[in-house]
């Protein structure tokens, strides 16, 4: 049999733990991770020159980010580390790969501008998540960043990114994030929640599967209220407006509209798993109402139905940051019992227990703060739904209608939206959600839009420099200025 | 000009000489192009599709919103490239369609 080659892909808090439960069992993974440290998003470490203490970058997170790097910095020694190095293509398949391999994986380091590949026999995807962002009017104006973005500048930068900012969206996020920035000294105008107060009162009960976590939320809100700053529940994002820049945020609010004037918007409502290589890993999705979001299907082991791909943390559905270092932990098992390792079976079942606490406790975070996807019927025909190409919702009902375009797929085809640079990480969901308004249909039934390698933008001049040159080539170079791959497909 | 991001924390140690559109600025070490550009103006480049300026959106790598070129022809993502001494960034990149213009349409649109 061959020697299994383990590859984790993320060092956030379901890689780190992936990779901990791997080394325990007496193999060495690989970690690729884009991160210049480990820690993900949630426990970013902020550049050695801008270090600060735990307390001040992760606030009651501080002990869990302070664990996780300490760990991951003790297993160093025993595994084969690559940070700041993007995934950009994934392979599995019978004669796709060596001998005994299960397949592939195209990397970059962008630091080195060099491009690799790495076999593997078990793949274990902790790809995270990024924000679920609908669109608002004027949400492509300098000043407006997703909620996740606005605490990252916080964390990795220690800046603020405006004076004034707006709130805007749904999710504890939402209240964690302006609670940070009120700290931090910013002029927090407003806390706006799509979601109301009656809908979060009724499923509030269903928060004692965590009952730490749920006393924080609350002690967020009483501690935004004591510094005095305005929180609406219930609005309807009207429109963000500004001439070179943000100058003011407009929502309505019980049958009236109220204006805030503010120089940042910090916009989300609720995270999304990153599955681009769950999805070139041929891993079916499914639609997950609660998060109206498409997610990697697999069992609470982070095994999937391709044999030797494993999902593992937000990336394989939304259940924050505690769940994914079980759900880590707990694909780590299941890879070294499918690789012959060494695994525990009851520590596999404690794992899986705890992990059921959280589905529990976010089942109650969704009804809180559902998504509220209703939001995409009620926007002008003018507003900008893809910001990369600039695909309105006008575009999209006439391609729809121009076109007979009746799935996802093939709307993207003839819109574009979800061919630019964020490859639909920002709009995906979005498209998919109108498609089925447009035509009347169920979201499930519109399919997802499909990956494409690579997945982010990588210089295609970090190709060419270490493609194999089989045939002669011109003597000088030809280009002059550098392309970069995958903006267009 | 103002300014969008504000600085919650000094850095110590010595600040980076850089240049925004060929003119001096100076970075906080640690900074990204991002936090340096945005800690001195409100716009990191023009939008591709001539709807006004940019200045990133996810701030992780991810929306690629924050693309920035620079004067020897680097494209870099802004959001996750520490910024370096002498780096000259073009927050008008040659190419763009200048703000004011109408946005391009879809072919197929």
């Amino acid at each position: 049999m061959t020697a299994p080659r383990v590859l984790i892909v993320g060092a956030g808090p379901a890689g780190v733990r992936a990779a901990e439960a791997v080394v325990r069992g007496g193999l060495r993974p690989v970690v690729v991770d884009e991160g210049d440290a480990c820690g993900g998003q949630i426990y970013r470490q902020p550049p050695a020159a801008k270090a600060r203490p735990a307390e001040t970058l992760y606030g009651a997170d501080a002990a869990a980010a302070r664990a996780l790097h300490a760990d991951f910095a003790a297993l160093l020694p025993a595994i084969d580390y690559y940070p700041r190095t993007l995934v950009w293509n994934l392979v599995t398949g019978a004669g796709q790969s060596g001998p005994g391999q299960t397949g592939f994986v195209h990397v970059h380091d962008r630091a080195a501008g060099a491009v690799g590949r790495l076999d593997f026999t078990h793949v274990v995807l902790a790809t995270g998540a990024t924000d679920r962002v609908l669109p608002v009017p004027g949400w492509t104006l300098p000043g407006v960043f997703t909620l996740g973005g606005a605490q990252v500048a916080l964390k990795g930068q220690g800046c603020l990114i405006g004076r004034r900012v707006a709130f805007l969206g749904t999710g504890p996020l939402l209240y964690l994030v302006a609670l940070q920035y009120a700290k931090a000294g910013a002029d927090v105008v407003v806390v706006a929640d799509t979601s109301g107060t009656w809908r979060q009162a009724r499923a509030f009960p269903g928060l004692r599967a965590a009952p730490g976590y749920a006393l924080r939320g609350m002690s967020f809100v009483a501690q935004l209220m004591l510094k005095g700053v305005p929180i609406l529940r219930g609005v309807v994002p009207a429109r963000i407006e500004g001439t070179d820049g943000v100058e003011r945020v407009t929502l309505r609010h019980r049958g009236g509209e109220k204006s805030f004037a503010c120089d940042a918007v910090g916009l989300g409502f609720g995270l999304r798993s990153e599955t681009q290589l769950a999805d070139l890993a041929g891993v079916p999705r499914r639609y997950d109402a609660a998060q109206a979001n498409w997610v990697p299907r697999a069992g609470c082991d982070g095994r999937t139905p391709r044999s030797g791909v494993y999902v593992a943390g937000d990336g394989a559905g939304i259940l924050g940051a505690q769940a994914a270092e079980l759900r880590g932990a707990r694909a780590g098992l299941a890879v070294l019992a499918d690789a012959g390792g060494r695994a525990d079976p009851a520590e596999a079942g404690r794992l899986e227990a705890e992990i059921g606490r959280w589905v529990r406790f976010r089942r109650a975070i969704d009804a809180m703060y559902p998504v509220p996807v209703q939001m995409l019927r009620g926007l002008a025909a003018e507003t900008v739904v893809c910001r990369c190409e600039h695909i309105t919702l006008g575009d999209l009902r006439r391609v729809a209608a121009n076109t007979g375009a009746e799935d996802a797929n093939r709307l993207k085809s003839f819109s574009r939206a979800g061919m630019g640079r964020c490859q639909g990480r920002f709009c995906a969901d979005n498209v998919q959600e109108l498609a089925a308004f447009l035509h009347g249909a169920a979201p499930a039934a519109m399919g997802t839009q499909r990956a494409q390698m690579p997945i982010k933008p990588i210089p295609i001049g970090d190709l060419l420099r270490q493609a194999p040159r089989t045939e002669p080539v011109l003597d000088e170079p030809v280009l002059d200025e550098p392309v970069l791959a995958g903006e267009a497909e | 000009m103002s300014l969008q991001f504000v600085r919650a924390f000094t850095a110590p140690g010595a600040s980076v000489s850089f240049l925004i559109d060929g003119e001096e600025a100076t970075a906080q070490p640690g900074d990204t192009i991002l936090a340096a550009v945005l800690a001195a103006g409100k716009s990191l480049r023009l939008s591709d599709t001539g709807d006004g300026h940019r200045a990133g959106f996810c701030l992780m790598g991810a929306c690629h919103d924050c693309m920035v070129q620079l004067a020897d022809g680097r494209r870099l993502r802004a959001c996750s490239t520490a910024v370096e001494p002498g780096m000259n960034v073009l927050t008008r990149q040659p190419g763009a369609i200048p703000t004011g213009a109408e946005p391009l349409a879809g072919e197929n649109t």
